[in-house]
């Protein structure tokens, strides 16, 4: 081996020409693979806990689909029973979702499907249903540590099995929808929207569930729209309930048998259209509320509309639920539209629903129950309880106010003005043998010049008679195309609401 | 300590006997197994909801062949460094552990058997080298004629058909080898026979640029052509992750036995410029630096998750504690699970905390490769043992920097872990030449001799 020493240079280290040595340049190679390790260590850290969440949460990341279908998934139950179940299924996914009945409890349930993800109740209270929820551990740090999967929790719904059953009978082949409410709790007895769909039929991750989807996507009757909850129409005469509560409230009518002092015609404010009526009867001066109620005069509610005032006007809407965008139920109602600024003429047209004006059916729903519960708007609440697998109860919902629309005294002049309506106008169709019932009908013009097919509307509550306490239903029934070539409210929506109706007030006897 | 009987036997008159560390070798190599079958259990627990019916049969291969494997170091290389085959039989335990595992989630292919088989015969071809191979400087004769071999072994599988984009393997009926596994150490045996005996003319002539002194091309030539023709070969057969280990090997010894800076900036320099040019003129490359520098970018682009980003799912669903043995997804990676991709399993099912205390089985493992090195005398050692653990060190962070996306995949095999039979057999060779350089640098000097 040929090893000089540098005789130029003081050596610095005993390797050649004062270069280090063999044992110190290893030492430097050894920490550059030290540092290498540790680098990798370093990467590790990042990713497994830094950015751990980010990757989970990828959505080409199948593990949550994996954990979410390995297990059966909770049920949700309608009256005890559930109206969803489990099957199982081969290949990556375990189980799949199964429904007793989907189109009957597809606007209540929602879907829950491997391929196309959660919605609605399915979706808003996945945790429990999927078993991720903490609160359904209850060790939640051990559990955390060990990764155990609880077993699904169940989601109690508020519905009433037999109102939601005559709302879909109701409803029939007809598209529309109807909303159902327990006045005094705001519990929602019924959902339901037509045309249908059945959310098993795409919940698994076939051929022929990809084939279900793409054709209900593309079906242009929409049967995957809940058109109770977020779809809205002009709500036409059934909004002369909130106008004329606004009107009471703020004393612009005080006693509803007095002439309300409307003109004849009546004119729009600022310009030379009349407000045209439906019915002749309607055709004179100074009509006392009760009447124009019962039959549904547009130009004395158009006139109470701009006499009570805008400000007054959009402070009932709201109280109701109007503009209201985060009516969640838990699902999430679409917001439904009284316009906060206008001229007298559009608040006229507003006041007998139409215009800007547009509801779902659940905040018409929850005009009729305020009404119902004596002026006291509650919340609507879908979900009554969340439970275990075992049983035990995760939460229970407790009624809560919405808001206080009016006094007592004011709703018991609408109630009367709406037992009028059934008693001796347009809603006889809703007439209940031994039950009071106190009703609104709508028929509400829309599209280009008014040539769409009408929207048929009732909204109603009822209670048996000589019963002094609050109704136990209040319902909302919208048709929003029929076959049905004679379309109003009292013809095509009263009889719906009416069965709803009965079969609430059945189930109380 | 030696035991009694041992020492009656071994124990000469000269003084305190020192340490062999048998013992402690025993005991640490009967935990390694007691590891990997208790591994093996959790598998079958967590996927079957029982004990594997063939646990114990598992546990008595494993623990027979590393019983074996400290027998014979126990007769031929009693100073061995104690630690050396309890990480190899850990590693390799795991590494069996974690194939079981993912062939319960690839019922039409098994490899766990396979790879115990060629376990098996690494821990065969390691005593083979410890029994034979009495004094390591014997290999210094072959290194030239080792350098051509090597080079064989890398031109041959040309003329085989390329697998998966690669031309690296030797496929001959059910059988395929990886030849370019066992020109490593060839390659490191020549580099630290040719090192040793330039080291100085390296180190001292050459001509002097502003502060880098070059070697004179007499010397340099030599190395540079094996070099480049290693290099040449492997960019031929598309295999990077190896050029990138051989490259990485030849600098550190260079480095190690010259001590010159300029081999680092020289390194780097031709480094820069083959991976310039290998971007350039392989599409392949060019991709895996975009996946490397955007793994998320085809989810973005809707076409689903790459491979990186499908390591980088599994290794975040671990977290800290991993799912368990048994209980992760790491499958949806698809090719490779096994074999490249198997740090993501590892990783997925036994997380951060498994996977720190596996980068620390690596670490072990070369420290007490570099620490034999420095110990021993004679420079042909000292580059030999550095190289081998050099060869371990970088594969690992080649192979798990890759999957990390901590730098491009580039695809090699994660040593003793990775399913892959020259690999396994390649890394038993390493250890056994790592037993025999540390014994002789940890014997006692005879009587008469001076350090």
């Amino acid at each position: 081996m040929t090893r000089k020493q540098s005789k130029t240079r003081k050596p610095r280290g005993n390797g050649p020409q004062g270069l280090p040595g063999m044992s110190t340049t290893g030492r430097r190679a050894g920490l550059f693979c030290l540092v290498l390790i540790l680098l990798l260590a370093a990467q590790a850290t990042r990713i497994q806990v830094f950015q751990a969440k980010g990757y989970d949460n990828n959505p080409a990341n199948q593990r949550k689909a994996i954990q979410r279908y390995d297990q059966p998934r909770g049920n949700i139950l309608a009256g005890g029973d559930p109206v969803t179940g489990s099957a199982a299924t081969g290949g990556r996914f375990d189980y799949k979702r199964t429904y007793t009945d989907g189109p009957g409890y597809a606007a209540v349930t929602g879907f829950s499907s491997q391929i196309y993800g959660n919605t609605q109740l399915e979706g808003i209270e996945d945790g429990i249903l999927a078993g991720t929820d903490n609160r359904l551990s209850g060790w939640a740090v051990w559990n955390e540590i060990t990764r155990k999967q609880n077993p699904g929790g169940d989601v109690h719904t508020t519905i009433d099995k037999a109102a939601q059953q005559a709302a879909m009978q109701g409803l029939g082949n007809q598209k529309g929808a109807v909303a159902a409410i327990e006045p005094s709790t705001g519990r929602i007895l019924a959902l339901a929207s037509t045309p249908s769909y059945d959310p098993g039929s795409f919940a698994g991750s076939s051929t022929a569930d990809q084939n279900a989807w793409t054709k209900l996507q593309a079906d242009t009757d929409q049967p995957m729209l809940n058109r109770a909850l977020r779809q809205t129409y002009p709500p036409g005469s059934t909004f002369k309930v909130v106008t004329a509560a606004a009107a009471l409230a703020n004393g612009v009518v005080t006693d509803i048998n007095a002439p309300t002092g409307t003109p004849y015609p009546y004119v729009l404010p600022g310009t030379t259209t009349t407000l045209v009526n439906d019915t002749s009867s309607c055709d004179q001066a100074n009509l006392d509320l009760d009447t124009a109620m019962t039959l549904s005069c547009n130009s004395v509610m158009g006139y109470l509309g701009v006499q009570t005032g805008l400000d007054e006007m959009v402070g009932m809407a709201q109280n109701f639920g109007f503009n209201d965008p985060k009516l969640d139920i838990p699902v999430r109602a679409a917001r439904s539209n009284f316009d906060t600024r206008m001229d007298q003429s559009q608040l006229a047209l507003s006041s007998i629903g139409q215009f800007d004006t547009a509801a779902t059916p659940l905040v018409m729903a929850m005009v009729a129950a305020g009404v119902a519960d004596n002026g006291t708007v509650m919340y609507p609440q879908l979900v009554d309880k969340l439970t275990k697998s075992d049983g035990s109860t995760v939460q229970l919902m407790k009624p809560q106010v919405y808001k206080q629309a009016m006094s007592p005294s004011v709703a018991g002049q609408l109630q009367q003005l709406m037992t009028d309506v059934v008693q001796n106008g347009t809603g006889g169709n809703a007439r209940i043998p031994g039950a009071v019932v106190g009703g609104k009908t709508g028929t509400a013009q829309h599209g280009v010049d008014n040539t769409g097919t009408p929207y048929a509307w009732f909204i109603s509550w009822a209670k048996p008679t000589g019963s002094s306490g609050v109704p136990p239903v209040a319902v909302a029934v919208v048709i929003a195309d029929s076959a049905a070539t004679d379309v109003s409210g009292g013809k095509l929506a009263a009889p719906i609401a009416k069965s709803v109706m009965q079969a609430v007030l059945a189930g109380k006897s | 300590m030696a035991t009694p009987a041992v020492a009656a036997v071994r124990g000469g008159p000269t003084g305190p006997r020192p340490s062999t560390g048998r013992n402690v070798e025993l005991a640490l190599v009967l935990c390694a197994v007691a590891i990997a079958v208790f591994g093996y259990i959790e598998v079958g627990v967590n996927i079957d909801d029982k004990v594997p019916p063939d646990a114990a049969e598992y546990g008595a291969a494993l623990g027979g062949l590393a019983l074996i494997a400290h027998g014979v170091i126990r007769w031929r290389a009693r100073y061995a460094d104690p630690l050396l085959l309890p990480i190899a039989v850990l590693l390799n335990g795991i590494g069996l552990v974690v194939i079981y595992r993912l062939d319960r989630a690839t019922p039409s292919s098994h490899a766990a058997p396979t790879q115990l088989l060629w376990s098996t015969l690494g821990v065969a071809l390691c005593v083979a080298v410890i029994v034979l191979l009495r004094d390591h400087r014997i290999l210094r004769r072959y290194a030239y004629s080792g350098a051509l071999v090597a080079l064989v072994l890398l031109v041959v599988p040309i003329f085989f058909p390329a697998v998966y984009g690669s031309r690296i393997w030797i496929t001959i009926g059910p059988f395929s080898i990886q030849p370019g596994e066992f020109a490593k150490i060839l390659l490191v045996i020549f580099f630290a026979a040719y090192l040793s005996a330039h080291r100085g003319a390296l180190a001292l002539t050459g001509r002097r640029i502003w502060r880098f002194t070059l070697p004179p091309g007499r010397v340099l030539g030599p190395v540079l052509l094996v070099w480049a023709a290693f290099i040449g070969v492997l960019v031929l057969e598309t295999d990077l992750g190896m050029s990138l280990l051989y490259f990485g090997i030849f600098v550190v010894m260079l480095y190690v036995a010259t001590a010159r800076i300029s081999w680092i900036a020289i390194g780097l320099v031709l480094a820069a410029a083959g991976v310039v040019m290998v971007g350039w003129l392989s599409p392949h490359v060019h991709a895996r630096v975009d996946q490397w520098l955007h793994p998320l970018a085809s989810v973005a682009a809707g076409q689903g998750a790459n491979q990186i980003a499908q390591s980088l799912f599994a290794f975040a669903w671990g977290g800290v504690l991993g799912t368990g043995l048994g209980l992760g997804h790491s499958i949806l990676i698809g090719f490779a699970a096994k074999s490249d991709f198997i740090l993501a399993t590892i990783g997925e099912e036994l997380g951060l905390v498994g996977m720190v205390a596996l980068l620390l089985l690596y670490l072990l493992l070369v420290s007490r490769g570099y620490r034999a090195g420095i110990a021993l005398r004679d420079p042909f050692g000292r580059l030999l043992a550095i190289g081998l653990a050099t060869i371990i060190g970088l594969q690992v962070f080649v192979v798990a920097g890759g999957v990390l996306d901590l730098i491009p995949l580039t695809g090699a095999t994660l040593p003793f872990i990775a399913q892959g039979g020259s690999s396994v057999v390649t890394n038993w060779i390493i250890v056994a030449l790592l037993v025999r350089l540390s014994d002789t640098a940890r014997r006692p000097v005879p009587e008469g001799e001076t350090r």
